[in-house]
C-alpha cells in the first residue's frame, strides 16, 4: 500500500528501507534492554537471595564465606555482586530508596544506616540473630545500634586506626616513637632535619585528615564531645575540644609535619603506605587495612622488620582515655525489608551460622585482618602476622570507646561539609573558628 | 538527529496517501520515530523529572516533599555553589583560551603537506583515543610528588604540589583538559582546512601575501564556520567537565576545583540533596542551550551555507 513520491519504485528500495528499519530495531533493542536491566536483585537462584559487598582486601573473605552457604545450602544460594567502594556507595542508596535492594545490605551504620531505619527499608534484626551477636566483640556489635535496637551486625575485620612507625629511620635518626604531643614536635624537628617527611598523609583522598581530627579530638575532650555532634546538639562543634584539636592540626603543618606536597598524595594507590617503606616517611596514621598492603608492596622491607605499630600519642591535660581509639569497628549486614519473607529467613540463617564463623575468621586471619570476634586469641598467636594482628585485636579488646569514623557516623551532608573544610583547615586556608562556625551550620 | 531528518540518498521513503503533507520529498517522518522515542525517554523526561525534582526536598530515600522555591533560593545564596559557578567561568574562559589557537594551529598545520605530517597528526591524535577516567588516573600517577614525573626523569623541580596546592590545582587541571581535547579540535580543524580550495592559495600567493598574510586573509575566514563549531563544542563542553576533574581532584584541595557540574555531583551523590543538585543540572542545561545558540546566531549558522568559492 506504500506509494511513492518517487515514479518507479523499486522493490529493491523497499526492502532496503525494511532491512534498514530492521537493523534500526535491532540497534536499538539491546538499548532497551540494557536501560531496564543492570543488577537484578531479585536475580538469586530460586528460593535463594542476594548480597552486595565490595571489591577490595576483603572481597576473598566474602566469596569463601558465600561459597561455603551456597554448598550446604545449594536451593537457597547467595547471588553476590561485588563494586568498588564509591561505585557501591552511590548505587545502593538508589537501590534502597527504590525498594530494588538486595537481601543483604553491606553498609558502615553510623548515618546511613540511621537514614535506612527511618525510612523503614531495613528490618529490626533484635533477638533474630543471636548467635552471631554472641561471636561479635560487643563494643563492635553496638555499632549495628540505632535506638537501642539491633539493626546491623558485623560482617568482617575490624579496623582500627593504627600509628605505623618505620623502625628502620627511628634507628638511624635515634629518636623513640612520640608518646606524647611534645615528643611527637620533637620527632617532627628531628626528621624534618634529616630531610625526611615525619608523617605521610594521603591529602588528596580527604579522609585520611578525618583520623587526625578524630584522635586529637577524642584524646583532649574524650568521647562525649563527637557524640553530641552525632546527636545533633545545637552548637556541639563550638566544644573547645574541637577548636584545640584543629589548633594543633595546624601547627603540625606549619611545623612541616606532613612534608610540603602532602596534598597531592593519593590513598587509593597506597602512596601514603610508600612513603614509609620507601623510607621517605618515618610514620603513617592509617587504618589497619593498610598492614596487609605493607607486606605485598615493599616484602623485603617488611621482612627485615622495619614495620612498627604505635598507639596515638596522648595530649597534655586531656580528657580522653589514651586507651580510645578510632576507625570503623567493622563493616555491617542489614537486612532489606522489601526482600520476602522467604529470603529474611534465609538471611538471618546465613548470618547465624556462617557470617563470622570459624573459617571465616581464619580467612581474615590469613589475610592479615584483625577479627571481630571474642576468642580469636589463640588463630591469631599461631598465624604468621601474629605480632601485628596481637597487637590490634589487643588494642580493639581494651578500648573504652571505640570511634566510628566520622564521616561514617555522620549524615551524608554533614560529612561531605567535614571533609571540605577539613581539607581547608590542613590547606590552611580557613581557620578552627571558621571551620566551628561552617559545621554547627551543618546541625540540623 | 541531524544526520535522521537531513535527506539522504536514496530519496523518498514511502509517504501515506491519507496524510496529507505539504512536502512529499524526504523520507517519512515515520524514520524519526526511533530516535525521538529515545530523546524523549532519555532526555526530555528525565530533564522534566529533574525539574520537577528541583522543587522538592528528597535524600534519596523515602519520597521527596515539595519545597516551592526553597532549593533555588539556596542554590543562589549558598557560597560553595556561587564560588562553583565562578570556577566554571574561570575553566571556560581559560580552558577556550589556551584550547582554541592551539588547536587551529596544529589543525592548519596537520592539513598540509609536509614530511612526516602524518605521524605528527597520529601522535597529535592519540589523546582522543583514551577515555578520560584513565587520563585522569594517570596524570594523578604521573603528579605524584613523590613517586611521579619527578621521580621518573629525576628532575626535583616536577615534584611540586600540584594536585594539593590551592593556586597550582585549578592551572593543572586546565593543563590536562587541553591535552585530551586539542586533538578533537585540531582535527575538525584540519578538516575545516583540507576543505578551502588550493586555488585560493595560489591567488593569494600571486598577489604576494606571506604565510602569516595568507593564514589570516584567507584561512581563517574561510574555516568560520569550523570555528564556530569548534567553540560552541568547546564552550559548551567546558559546562559539563566533570570526569576528569573528579578523577583528579574530586573537587578538592578544599573547594579549590568544585566547578559546577562536579558541585551538582556532589550534592546529590554525596550530600543525597536531591533539590539543590537538580536546581543546579537545570541551570547548566540552560545555561548551555542559550550559549550554543547564542554562538550559532552570532555566526549567522541559520544560513549556514557554504561560502567557499569553486569548491
Amino acid at each position: 500500500m506504500h506509494v511513492s513520491a518517487n515514479p518507479t519504485p523499486p522493490a529493491t528500495k523497499k526492502r532496503g528501507t525494511r532491512r534498514r528499519l530492521l537493523a534500526s530495531a535491532a540497534l536499538i533493542a539491546p538499548l532497551a534492554l540494557s536501560a531496564c536491566g543492570g543488577a537484578q536483585p531479585g536475580g538469586a537462584t530460586a528460593g535463594g537471595f542476594s548480597a552486595w559487598t565490595l571489591t577490595g582486601s576483603q572481597q576473598d573473605a566474602f566469596e569463601a564465606s558465600f561459597e561455603q552457604w551456597n554448598e550446604a545450602n545449594p536451593d537457597q544460594g547467595i547471588s553476590a555482586e561485588f563494586f568498588a567502594n564509591d561505585a557501591y556507595k552511590e548505587k545502593i542508596r538508589t537501590a534502597v530508596g527504590a525498594g530494588n535492594a538486595p537481601t543483604l545490605i553491606f553498609n558502615w551504620s553510623g548515618g546511613t544506616l540511621a537514614d535506612y531505619v527511618a525510612n523503614g527499608n531495613v528490618v529490626d534484626l533484635t533477638g533474630k540473630v543471636d548467635a552471631l551477636e554472641d561471636r561479635a566483640i560487643e563494643s563492635i556489635e553496638q555499632a549495628g545500634e540505632v535506638d537501642g535496637a539491633q539493626y546491623a551486625v558485623p560482617n568482617n575485620s575490624t579496623q582500627p586506626v593504627v600509628l605505623y612507625i618505620n623502625e628502620k629511620l627511628f634507628d638511624e635518626v635515634g629518636v623513640e616513637p612520640p608518646t606524647t604531643w611534645e615528643e611527637t614536635l620533637d620527632a617532627v624537628e628531628a626528621f624534618k632535619a634529616e630531610g625526611i617527611i615525619p608523617f605521610a598523609v594521603a591529602g588528596q583522598s580527604q579522609w585520611p585528615y578525618l583520623m587526625w581530627i578524630q584522635y586529637l579530638t577524642d584524646r583532649i575532650g574524650g568521647p562525649e564531645v563527637f557524640q553530641a555532634i552525632a546527636n545533633n546538639e545545637p552548637d556541639a562543634w563550638s566544644h573547645p575540644a574541637v577548636a584545640e584539636a584543629l589548633t594543633r592540626i595546624q601547627e603540625l603543618v606549619d611545623a612541616g609535619g606532613f612534608g610540603d606536597s602532602y596534598g597531592s598524595v593519593v590513598a587509593d594507590a597506597n602512596a601514603d603506605a610508600a612513603l614509609v617503606h620507601t623510607d621517605k616517611a618515618a610514620m603513617l596514621l592509617q587504618g589497619s587495612w593498610v598492614y596487609a598492603g605493607f607486606k605485598a608492596d615493599a616484602p623485603e622491607w617488611y621482612e627485615e622488620g622495619n614495620l612498627g605499630f604505635a598507639p596515638f600519642p596522648t595530649v597534655d591535660g586531656g580528657a580522653g582515655d589514651p586507651a580510645n581509639i578510632v576507625g570503623n569497628p567493622a563493616n555491617f549486614w542489614a537486612v532489606s525489608a522489601d526482600a520476602s519473607e522467604e529470603e529474611q529467613q534465609a538471611a538471618f540463617d546465613y548470618l547465624n551460622e556462617y557470617t563470622l564463623n570459624e573459617e571465616s575468621i581464619d580467612k581474615f586471619i590469613e589475610l592479615g585482618l584483625v577479627p571481630s570476634t571474642d576468642d580469636a586469641g589463640e588463630a591469631i598467636a599461631a598465624s604468621e602476622d601474629a605480632e601485628f594482628l596481637d597487637y590490634a585485636y589487643g588494642m580493639v579488646q581494651d578500648a573504652p570507646n571505640f570511634q566510628l569514623s566520622w564521616d561514617q557516623a555522620l549524615a551524608p551532608d554533614q560529612a561531605q561539609e567535614l571533609l571540605t573544610n577539613l581539607s581547608q583547615i590542613f590547606q590552611g586556608t580557613v581557620t578552627p573558628e571558621q571551620f566551628v562556625d561552617n559545621m554547627n551550620a551543618t546541625i540540623k | 538527529m541531524s544526520t535522521l531528518t537531513a535527506p539522504v540518498s536514496p530519496p523518498p521513503a514511502p509517504a501515506r496517501r491519507r496524510q496529507r503533507r505539504t512536502t512529499t520529498d524526504g523520507p517519512s517522518y515515520w524514520m524519526l520515530a526511533p530516535a525521538l522515542a529515545f530523546f524523549t525517554v532519555f532526555a526530555l523526561i528525565p530533564l522534566l523529572g529533574v525539574a520537577v525534582l528541583s522543587l522538592t526536598n528528597w535524600d534519596g530515600l523515602g519520597t521527596p516533599s515539595f519545597a516551592g522555591l526553597a532549593n533555588w533560593q539556596s542554590v543562589f545564596s549558598d557560597p560553595v555553589t556561587l564560588h562553583a559557578m565562578w570556577l566554571t567561568l574561570a575553566m571556560t574562559v581559560l580552558t577556550y583560551v589556551t584550547q582554541a589557537p592551539i588547536a587551529i594551529l596544529l589543525g592548519v598545520f596537520m592539513a598540509g603537506s609536509q614530511k612526516y605530517r602524518a605521524v605528527y597528526s597520529v601522535l597529535y591524535f592519540l589523546p582522543l583515543l583514551f577515555s578520560a577516567a584513565a587520563v585522569g588516573i594517570a596524570f594523578k600517577a604521573l603528579l605524584d610528588p613523590n613517586f611521579g614525573l619527578s621521580n621518573a626523569f629525576n628532575v626535583p623541580w616536577l615534584s611540586q604540589d600540584w594536585l594539593g596546592s590551592t593556586d597550582l590545582v585549578f592551572y593543572v587541571l586546565i593543563f590536562v583538559i587541553a591535552w585530551c581535547f586539542v586533538p578533537f579540535h585540531s582535527l575538525l580543524y584540519q578538516a575545516g582546512v583540507k576543505q578551502i580550495p588550493t586555488s585560493m592559495y595560489e591567488a593569494a600567493m600571486l598577489d604576494g601575501a606571506g604565510r602569516v598574510r595568507t593564514f589570516f586573509s584567507v584561512t581563517l575566514p574561510q574555516i568560520k564556520y569550523t570555528v564556530i563549531t569548534s567553540s560552541t563544542l568547546m564552550i559548551v563542553g567546558s559546562l559539563t567537565y566533570f570526569d576528569l576533574v573528579f578523577v583528579m581532584t574530586n573537587g578538592g584541595p578544599g573547594n579549590a576545583t568544585r566547578i559546577l557540574p562536579l558541585d551538582m555531583y556532589l550534592t546529590g551523590f554525596r550530600s543525597y540533596q536531591m533539590g539543590p543538585a537538580s536546581a543546579i543540572a537545570v541551570i547548566l542545561v540552560v545555561v548551555g542551550l542559550v550559549i550554543s545558540l547564542l554562538l550559532n546566531r552570532l555566526g549567522g549558522a541559520d544560513k549556514m551555507e557554504s561560502q567557499q568559492e569553486g569548491a
